[in-house]
């Protein structure tokens, strides 16, 4: 199709256009009135007692889920792409669930399961209103990206190497770690970087489980919508610039990392 | 002789029965157990209370809004998708490597975030007038927001491919653009547009982050389920909003079983 330049320039500018009106002109809104009363005020606003416990909080629990979810990810990518066995088509449809339900379904499920009256209700610890229905939220939600960033790539490399290796009397672990494992790091990475960026930045299904007691199981996503709800917008948005930094860094990252590369 | 070069030829770094015992055990006690709940307990009061509950003008106008928008903000986003990635590949212009990767900051933005980010310019305190806040136009441009990718990411690596020869092609025996457009391209994007369009309604029909704070929750006009299956939650009636969530949870799976038949249904087009 060879499209005149008026007709570029016009769909360019819609599509740029739509862009800026729902994408960068908000976020640099949010930014701007973060830092309109100076850039002391955002500090005093996220160190505070309760905005350092939520920091450290949702630092805590993304690094429980993501090594968990990784090593997860890896075994079950290897079981979906080298495996044959009966269901896995099941599990291949499995994987994808926490993608297609919502995120407050996902809380109530834990509640369910976990809460008064429910399934595992008397386990010795409290899991729901506690540090631990948080880490099975984040859990759920982050369970599909390592293995959804591995297994295409696993297929691609196909697996001639790792037979020669075996055949040159390599025992598993050693081909794992030595022919496997090097071929899909960046698929990893991806998968991790991912994960990342949404265990920092659940809410749905943390907000039905936590309870949102300061200080103890608010998390960052959890804090900005307390001080919103609150009326103290200035700390949402500092909260939520913060949010939105470490957002932009996975962005950076991800742009950084291309899973399907050809490298070296 | 030829067993043993069979198993010389077993593959090695096979995750054997232990990675997929450990895989299948994960996700049934990460994923499967918690949703069993949900479909399980949401009869607990018996099938006419279940039934009662689905069928509250409430839940009704929750549920039937809730596919509505969604199916709107689905049909925005397969035809501004598809736009912004033709404008992705086929056009050049400067600061392009900086406008792909903003593509996906609604993936890496927290959805609470992006609520507030939405609510900053056309919320209460909107420095340009426009105040959508708490009204139907509001959700519909929350999830346009947090569905942004999906179409353009699954169109754009099938634009990239598409053998621009068939396009001159058509071009060299008289088609107009029109026609090049039509009977050319876009039969070769219905399969990425469909199950990027599907991807996106499926997020679009559980989202709450960034409703949450855009909405109101005002029943009968912008209450969506998922918000509404909150509050339940809220008000401590968890069995009442586990009715709900299998309905929601319902559409949910429909839509994935949809975009796996789609994904088949690409792949056997393209051969």
């Amino acid at each position: 199709m060879i499209v005149d330049r008026r007709w570029r320039v016009t769909l360019r500018s819609f599509a740029l256009g739509y862009l800026a009106l729902l994408l960068l002109i908000p976020v640099g809104m949010v930014f701007y009135r973060t830092f309109e009363h100076g850039a002391m005020a955002v500090f005093d606003s996220v160190t505070t007692p309760a905005a350092i416990s939520a920091f450290w909080l949702t630092i805590t629990v993304t690094l429980i889920a993501v090594p968990l979810n990784t090593i997860f990810g890896v075994l079950c990518a290897l079981a979906l792409a080298r495996g044959r066995f009966r269901g896995k088509a099941l599990l291949d449809a499995t994987i994808d669930l926490p993608f297609a339900v919502s995120p407050v379904v996902i809380g109530l499920a834990l509640v369910l399961v976990y809460g008064r009256g429910g399934w595992l209700d008397g386990l010795p610890f409290q899991v729901i209103f506690a540090v631990p229905g948080i880490v099975l939220a984040t859990i759920f939600v982050s369970v599909p990206f390592v293995v959804r960033e591995v297994t295409p790539v696993l297929r691609e490399i196909g697996d001639d190497q790792e037979q020669a290796a075996s055949t040159l009397g390599a025992n598993r672990w050693q081909t794992f770690w030595r022919i496997t494992l090097p071929a899909i790091r960046w698929g990893v990475a991806y998968g991790i970087i991912l994960s990342v960026a949404r265990c920092i930045g659940e809410f749905g299904a943390v907000s039905v489980v936590s309870g949102r007691i300061s200080g103890e199981t608010e998390t960052l996503t959890l804090l900005v919508e307390e001080r919103f709800q609150n009326f103290d917008v200035a700390g949402a948005y500092a909260a939520s610039a913060l949010l939105a930094i470490i957002a932009l860094g996975t962005l950076l990252a991800m742009t950084r990392i291309n899973p399907r590369r050809d490298d070296e | 002789m030829t067993t043993a070069a069979l198993t010389l030829r077993r593959p090695a770094g096979r995750p054997g029965v232990l990675g997929l015992g450990i895989s299948t055990l994960w996700l049934s006690l990460i994923v499967l157990l918690p949703l069993a709940a949900v479909v399980v307990r949401s009869t607990e009061g018996g099938w006419d209370a279940f039934w009662n509950v689905v069928t509250s003008r409430q839940s009704v106008a929750a549920l039937r809004f809730t596919v509505e928008v969604s199916l709107l903000c689905t049909l925005v986003n397969a035809a501004s998708g598809t736009l912004i990635a033709w404008v992705l590949v086929r056009d050049r212009f400067r600061g392009k490597a900086f406008v792909n990767a903003l593509i996906d900051l609604p993936f890496a933005l927290p959805t609470i975030v992006a609520g507030l980010t939405l609510l900053a310019l056309y919320g209460p305190t909107s420095p340009v007038g426009i105040n959508v806040a708490f009204t139907q136009a509001a959700v519909l441009m929350a999830l346009l927001f947090v569905t942004l990718p999906f179409v353009i990411r699954s169109v754009q690596p099938v634009l990239i491919e598409l053998d621009k020869e068939m396009e001159e092609a058509a071009l060299s025996l008289g088609a107009s653009n029109r026609t090049v457009f039509a009977r050319v391209i876009l039969p070769n994007l219905v399969p990425a547009i469909l199950s990027g369009a599907a991807l996106a309604f499926a997020r679009a029909v559980g989202e709450f982050g960034s409703i949450v704070l855009l909405s109101g929750n005002i029943p009968f006009k912008t209450q969506v389920a998922s918000v509404f299956i909150f509050k339940q939650v809220e008000s401590d009636n968890p069995i009442g909003a586990a009715s709900i969530a299998v309905v929601l949870l319902g559409i949910s799976l429909l839509v994935l079983f949809a975009i796996r038949a789609l994904g088949r249904w690409g792949a056997r087009h393209d051969r």
